[in-house]
């Protein structure tokens, strides 16, 4: 017998665990790669924690005697809140490790990292780190199950569930609206896994920004390239906003704050452009006065940046739970 | 190092390919001490006694190969490749000849370096080891080396290694300082301003989020040396093209008449950017994998002859480097070992003949650098390779003999396989499983 040969401490699971059959992967590492029905499946159950936050009883015991790590390259207190938050609502044991760039300096690398969690035992990671494909470089060494908290410039992929579960529970869909990213595209995670989320799901996707911050053949990919805010928020459904960090704008991508703004900051003029009930949307943290105007991003009927983040939580909780559950099935077989 | 002078051996049963004489064919060659002796269809009615005969079984007997971009990390990063382990590493890979770039510690800007190198491969007495020179002193790209110095302790060209003289009043002094001697310039074509990032830029790039480095990077500064040489006359060696585009420029300045030569690596014409899918940092190289369509274009270049060599580009890189995310990995790949056999990829698709292939990694480097090696003609230093021209295998980083594994073509499957190696007249590499040869086992049959 299978289970006989387990640890006594391991309580033998009365049904086999296997993987959720509607979302089999292991981890979450980018959007790239996934189908409407498992980005579907994870929102549906997103939705589900959405109305459980609101309640009072927030704490499930979902995640019971699990352990998941926050592993954190780069500073973030928003993101890392919100998967701390989401562990702890699951009934989680959660520990956050802020790994300061001096580290690297000390010369411990990713890999070393990753065999010092193993050593742990977490059931899942979750990590931002500032090189693209460096979660993934994790992923391929731990034991456990990992989600791409945001890797360099490539992809964040709870962000991008979240701004697809604020946008379909306010438009009751995704497929068919129309959507402008506007702003650093270059730089940024958050737009590539949003368009590669919004493009699978049916929705049409233009990216709008100058273009030292669009990214080459960045068209390919499926998205409308527009250089003029004017003429890329006709008649959008959506506003995405992007921050501008702002060491960019300090003459190397961009002249001036001033001038960005002038030209790509949305304000009421720009914004009338779009559809009367275009939603605005930004990931935050936001430059109120380079890329947004504080009039329109405090809009109390169209600006849904505060739902996001509370969305956040509950698509967080979703993606652990998954992935936890992936996890257990995945380690029975080694265990054994 | 005093080593008994070999005898007289007599390679026969061979298919003789010379591509500096265009011979291609069955053949004989019989070396004497260290020198080729004769070469011909049938040397000897029955071989004397004093002469020892090796079979050849058929198999491809060539000039050893000449690689003219090999890194060896000595002195300085002895961890990546020492003298020793590079040398083991070329000659597993038939290459006879290697010539190092001058980015060691200290920099092969100064003649004492360059002593100190000559005398530790005499040392290790694998592969011929010559050096380039430093253009610029400490490769900072500012004042120049003292060339003329240098060439007189053996430097045979000279070059920033895997920087760009980046600076055009810089080059332009190099190129006339050099001309005076008669010395070449060998160029990494990189504009290091447009050369910030990881990987080629483009689609892949953008979905992986990895900054680029875009094509024009090499595009422009060959269109900029190009007006310097003209302007100076000078003799200039563009190293490792990889762009469409590049083959252009050179071809063009090739029928103006200028004093221009250039290389590719295997890298460039077998793999494109795609190499880099998921991440793999043995796919990062400098310059970065381009397109398809560059691909192409770069075996177009090596059918034409524009492009007049293949050097391997070695770069070996210990796993530390390597294992990090992409955008902190080092740069370059390790190709001493599948020079040959990636390179007769052109020959299996049909691209070049064999001769021609051969061309590319004997004579035509040679002739470049001014070098007497890679031909089989009497009196000639018996440099040879002997190799199965059909035989099949999988690259295995693993089982180099270099000491850094990070080949890109790591598990590729690969058509010709170096049997065996002379140096000197001497065997200082053989295969010791050539009972298994396709020819031998076609004639069994």
């Amino acid at each position: 017998m299978l289970y006989d040969r387990l640890p006594h401490t391991v309580p033998a699971p009365i049904v086999p665990p296997m993987r959720d059959p509607a979302f089999p992967h292991r981890h979450l590492l980018g959007i790239e790669g996934l189908t409407p029905a498992e980005i579907n499946h994870l929102l549906d159950l997103s939705d589900r924690y959405v109305a459980s936050n609101r309640g009072q009883e927030k704490t499930s015991d979902v995640l019971k005697g699990r352990t998941t790590v926050n592993l954190f390259f780069e500073n973030s207190t928003r993101t890392r809140t919100s998967f701390e938050l989401a562990a702890l609502r699951l009934g989680a044991n959660v520990i956050n490790m802020q790994v300061e760039s001096s580290s690297v300096a000390k010369g411990e690398t990713l890999i070393d990292t990753a065999v010092t969690l193993n050593a742990m035992h977490p059931d899942v990671l979750c990590v931002r780190h500032p090189d693209s494909g460096a979660v993934k470089l994790l992923a391929d060494k731990v034991n456990c199950a990992v989600v791409n908290g945001g890797d360099g410039s490539h992809e964040h992929p709870t962000q991008a569930l979240l701004d697809a579960l604020t946008i379909r529970r306010r438009k009751g869909r995704l497929s068919g609206l129309l959507v402008a990213i506007c702003g650093d595209v270059l730089h940024s995670r958050v737009a590539r896994s949003n368009f590669l989320l919004l493009l699978t799901m049916g929705a049409r996707v233009r990216i709008i920004a100058p273009r030292t911050l669009i990214p080459a053949q960045v068209d390919r990919m499926g998205v409308e390239v527009f250089t003029d805010m004017t003429a890329g928020l006709k008649d959008v459904d959506i506003v995405m906003m992007l921050r501008v960090q702002n060491e960019r704008m300090k003459g190397s991508f961009i002249p001036s704050v001033r001038e960005y703004f002038r030209f790509f900051g949305l304000d009421r003029a720009k914004l009338s452009q779009a559809k009367p009930d275009a939603l605005i949307m930004h990931p935050g943290p936001m430059n109120r006065g380079t890329e947004i105007d504080s009039d329109v991003a405090d809009d109390f009927e169209r600006s849904v940046i505060r739902e996001q983040v509370e969305l956040g939580v509950a698509v967080r909780m979703a993606v652990l739970e998954v992935l936890a559950q992936n996890n257990r099935a995945s380690n029975i077989g080694k265990v054994a | 190092m005093s080593v008994a002078k070999p005898g007289r051996i007599l390679y026969r049963n061979a298919r003789i390919v010379d591509p500096a004489s265009g011979y291609d064919g069955p053949g004989e060659l019989l070396t004497a001490g260290e020198d080729i002796a004769d070469v011909g269809k049938k040397l000897f009615d029955s071989v004397p006694g004093d002469v020892q005969a090796v079979d050849c079984d058929g198999l491809v007997l060539a000039p050893g190969l000449v690689d003219m971009r090999v890194q060896i990390g000595e002195p300085g990063a002895e961890h990546k490749e020492s003298l020793r382990s590079g040398g083991e590493a070329a000659i597993a890979g038939g290459v006879t000849t290697v010539v190092c770039l001058p980015n060691t510690n200290p920099v092969m800007d100064d003649e004492a370096t360059l002593e100190f190198v000559a005398r530790r491969a005499r040392q290790a007495a694998l592969a011929k080891v010559y050096c380039y020179g430093a253009v610029t002193k400490g490769l900072q790209g500012k004042e120049l080396a003292e060339m003329g110095l240098l060439a007189e302790a053996g430097a045979l060209a000279f070059t920033d290694a895997t920087k760009a003289v980046a600076d055009a009043q810089v080059l332009r002094r190099a190129l006339q300082y050099a001309a005076t001697f008669g010395l070449l310039i060998v160029q990494h074509p990189e504009e290091p301003t447009l050369a910030g990032g990881v990987m080629n830029s483009g689609e892949i790039a953008t979905r992986m989020g990895l900054s680029g480095i875009p094509r024009e990077a090499e595009i422009i500064m060959l269109e900029r040396d190009m007006r310097l040489v003209a302007m100076t006359g000078g003799r200039y060696h563009a190293a490792h093209i990889s762009t469409s585009d590049s083959v252009a420029i050179i071809a063009k300045a090739k029928d103006a008449g200028l004093k221009v030569t250039c290389d590719t690596a295997p890298f460039y014409f077998a793999l494109n950017e795609l190499a880099v899918g998921d991440y793999r940092t043995f796919a990062k190289l400098s310059p970065p994998l381009r397109t398809e369509d560059d691909r192409q274009a770069i075996v177009a270049g090596l059918k034409s002859g524009v492009i007049d060599a293949i050097a391997s580009d070695h770069a070996p890189q210990d796993a530390d480097s390597k294992r990090l995310p992409f955008p902190q990995a080092a740069f370059g790949g390790s190709g001493l070992e599948t020079l040959l056999s990636v390179s007769l990829d052109l020959f299996h698709n049909g691209e070049l003949s064999l001769i021609e292939t051969l061309r590319r990694l004997t004579s035509a480097p040679a002739d470049v650098l001014g070098l007497k090696a890679g031909r089989l003609a009497k009196g000639a230093k018996a440099d040879l390779v002997l190799f199965d021209p059909d035989r099949g295998w999988k690259v295995i980083a693993d089982a180099f003999h270099s000491k850094s594994k990070n080949s890109p073509f790591d598990g590729r499957p690969v058509q010709g396989q170096v049997m065996r190696t002379v140096i000197d007249g001497r065997t200082v590499f053989e295969r010791n499983d050539l009972a298994q040869t396709g020819a031998k086992r076609a004639a069994r049959r």
